[in-house]
């Protein structure tokens, strides 16, 4: 460690149950994860009662709401489908940001029972486990998530920093240029999914209706 | 004045009345141009009875002719207004600094009311004393002060597919640049004592806010002693209820998600958590499939923000200033090359300052209009060498499904009549 800055003395020392309170994370290793279990079964009852109203009764999404499962080998696709169970690396991932934030609008009301029931019941939503699956701190390593080794460490220094350096100034493209899309929306944003593209979108993978932000 | 003109007939009041004969013989389409315009002619109201007492607006909003430099949301682009997006209104500001007021939120369960007195930070992990501090405890921290520009990871993200939306708000407006005060997270976790974390070069520290959602997020320990702060302040006074009051982090140069609002837990660890909005969000798909995790660095962009979709040239030919902003996560902003054409020829912008590390900065090229189209490109580029790519050289790279992280240089397609357009060009 470097050399630390003399200490002012502020604050006080947390106790050990308000770091108990806050201090929630769950690793993908599963430490950190509190005592308890939960059966699919259990698990789709607290789902229908806290959950199924925005995500849908199979987690598959209601409305504009996200989608917990389904999109199975969707990720190269031109519009994948990210759930849980097409998406997420880590189980982990799942009980901490449910237990911590859902229900949305009633979050850190689910007990850690019920949160591990409801991680049971996306997994059999996604078909990851049968429906006697009984999920708890002991059996929560036994479940993989298939796209695990679906992510990579930013590598953008190695695949677009050096390429990326191309200061032209003149002469840069041949001819003159043509415009290629042009904007689906050319007023008001908030006039939606109902305006009038003004033009095709000519690429090939070009939306001419807009994609969906994910903020 | 001297002693011959006086008496000559050559008096002020003499030449004013010269003046004004020489504009009646330019006949009658002239004679209100003669007469002048009236706004100066003829005392008006404001020039005449009283304004308002400095008793009326302890705390002033704009005039309300700005009514339009305001933040805007879409509403389709989420499921609601609570987990969403609002855009600053980039194309009407000028300079740098962006007024708090209407600075661009992004919530993930809405904008929390956190009084002073409840506000609570605490220190766990691997640190010798876990420690809980108050706000007031907060200001007694020797303080910096600095200012950084907050780009959402996913400003210009609907842009991946094709032009979507018409506005360099709606494209470019979910950033915002703010002197902020505040302490470094440096001296917050030495405070703690980190002898128990042993070697911190692989160790990680772990923030999250008070609200619901949390927006957890683990930081290396390398960036956290380097240059994070805990702010309490921005552009002079308290944040803002949406932008984290009483305290947020100030990642510099990093991806906005991770700039934690209501800061209320800092943990240090030897090991990343791999968080919701580092897993299933903030993460960028690949056109195999793969997803890169942990892009945290903003790279160098820029667009023009006036003229743009919604700021057309109305004056007609002649003189055009055309401005805009550039900004790099990984550095200070060093030139920013405009083009008129489309990207067939370049030159050089004029910075209002020098470029300041992760910041926004101002540029201007001051042209003669001759009223023909334009397509109008900027191109940043910042102290690393780095030059901003096309939407086609990312595209290269990435396909089309990272959501995230879309830096391309923009179009502008400027028509005879001044009037401007998102498009894409060859």
């Amino acid at each position: 460690a470097p050399a630390m800055a003399e200490k002012l003395g502020l604050g006080r020392t947390a106790t050990d149950s308000e770091i108990a309170a806050w201090n929630l994370d769950v690793f993908p290793d599963g430490s950190n994860l509190p005592a308890g279990k939960g059966d699919v079964w259990t698990g789709e009852e607290v789902f229908a009662e806290a959950c199924a109203v925005c995500h849908g009764e199979f987690a598959e999404g209601a409305g504009n709401w996200p989608k917990l499962a389904g999109g199975a080998d969707t990720l190269d696709h031109e519009d994948p489908l990210k759930t849980v169970g097409s998406y997420w690396p880590y189980l982990s991932t799942t009980f901490d940001y449910v237990r911590r934030s859902m229900p949305f609008g009633a979050a850190g009301t689910l007990s850690d029972d019920d949160t591990y029931a409801i991680v049971a019941y996306i997994l059999y939503s996604n078909d990851l486990v049968d429906d006697d699956f009984v999920l708890s701190k002991e059996t929560f390593l036994d479940v993989e998530l298939p796209n695990a080794e679906g992510f990579i460490v930013d590598d953008r220094a190695e695949t677009e920093y050096g390429s990326f350096t191309n200061r032209c100034m003149s002469d840069c493209k041949p001819g003159t240029v043509e415009v290629i899309t042009t904007v689906v929306f050319p007023g008001d944003p908030n006039s939606g999914f109902d305006a009038t593209p003004i033009s095709q979108a000519v690429m090939g993978t070009a939306a001419a209706t807009p994609a969906e932000a994910e903020v | 004045m001297s002693t011959e003109t006086k008496g000559t007939g050559t008096s002020r009041r003499g030449f004013l009345k010269g003046a004004a004969a020489t504009g009646a013989a330019l006949g009658a389409a002239g004679a209100a141009r003669a007469e002048g315009d009236p706004l100066i002619t003829e005392v008006q109201e404001w020039a005449s009875g009283l304004g308002e007492g400095v008793d009326a607006t302890p705390y002033g909003m704009p005039i309300e002719f700005e009514g339009d430099v305001v933040r805007r949301n879409v509403e389709w682009l989420t499921a609601d207004t609570i987990s969403s997006i609002n855009f600053t209104p980039i194309h009407a500001l000028d300079g740098t600094i962006t007024p708090q007021g209407c600075a661009f939120e992004r919530h993930h369960s809405g904008a929390i009311t956190l009084k002073k007195e409840d506000y609570r930070l605490m220190i766990n992990g691997l640190v010798d004393t876990p420690l809980v501090f108050t706000y007031d405890d907060l200001e007694r921290f020797p303080r910096a002060q600095q200012t950084f520009f907050l780009e959402c990871a996913a400003n210009t993200g609907m842009e991946w597919a094709g032009s979507q939306l018409n506005g360099a708000q709606y494209t470019h407006g979910m950033i915002h640049n703010m002197e902020y005060t505040g302490v470094t997270l440096r001296t917050l976790l030495e405070e703690a004592g980190l002898d128990a974390a042993g070697d911190l070069k692989d160790k990680w520290v772990y923030v999250e806010g008070a609200d619901a959602s949390s927006n957890g997020r683990s930081i290396p320990m390398e960036k956290a002693l380097d240059d994070c702060m805990v702010a309490f302040k921005a552009n002079g006074e308290a944040l803002r209820m949406e932008h984290g009051y009483p305290v947020r982090l100030v990642v510099p140069g990093w991806e906005g998600n991770m700039w934690v609002k209501w800061l209320r837990r800092i943990e240090v660890m030897d090991k990343p958590v791999e968080s919701r909005e580092e897993t299933s969000k903030y993460t960028d798909t690949l056109e195999d499939g793969t997803s890169r995790k942990w892009t945290w660095a903003m790279d160098a962009k820029s667009v023009v923000t006036s003229p743009s979709p919604q700021m057309p040239i109305k004056h007609g030919k002649g003189p055009l200033v055309i401005t805009g902003l550039a900004w790099s996560g990984r550095g200070a902003i060093t030139a920013v090359d405009v083009s008129l054409d489309g990207g067939v020829t370049w030159q050089e912008a004029r910075l209002a300052e020098p470029g300041k590390p992760m910041a926004l900065t101002r540029f201007y090229l001051d042209i003669n209009w001759d009223g023909s189209e334009m397509f109008l490109q900027s191109r940043a580029m910042d102290d690393t060498g780095y030059v901003q790519p096309t939407k086609a050289q990312l595209r290269e790279v990435r396909g089309l499904n990272s959501i995230y992280h879309n830096n391309c240089i923009q179009t502008w397609h400027v028509n005879a009549n001044g009037e401007a357009n998102n498009v894409e060009v060859s």
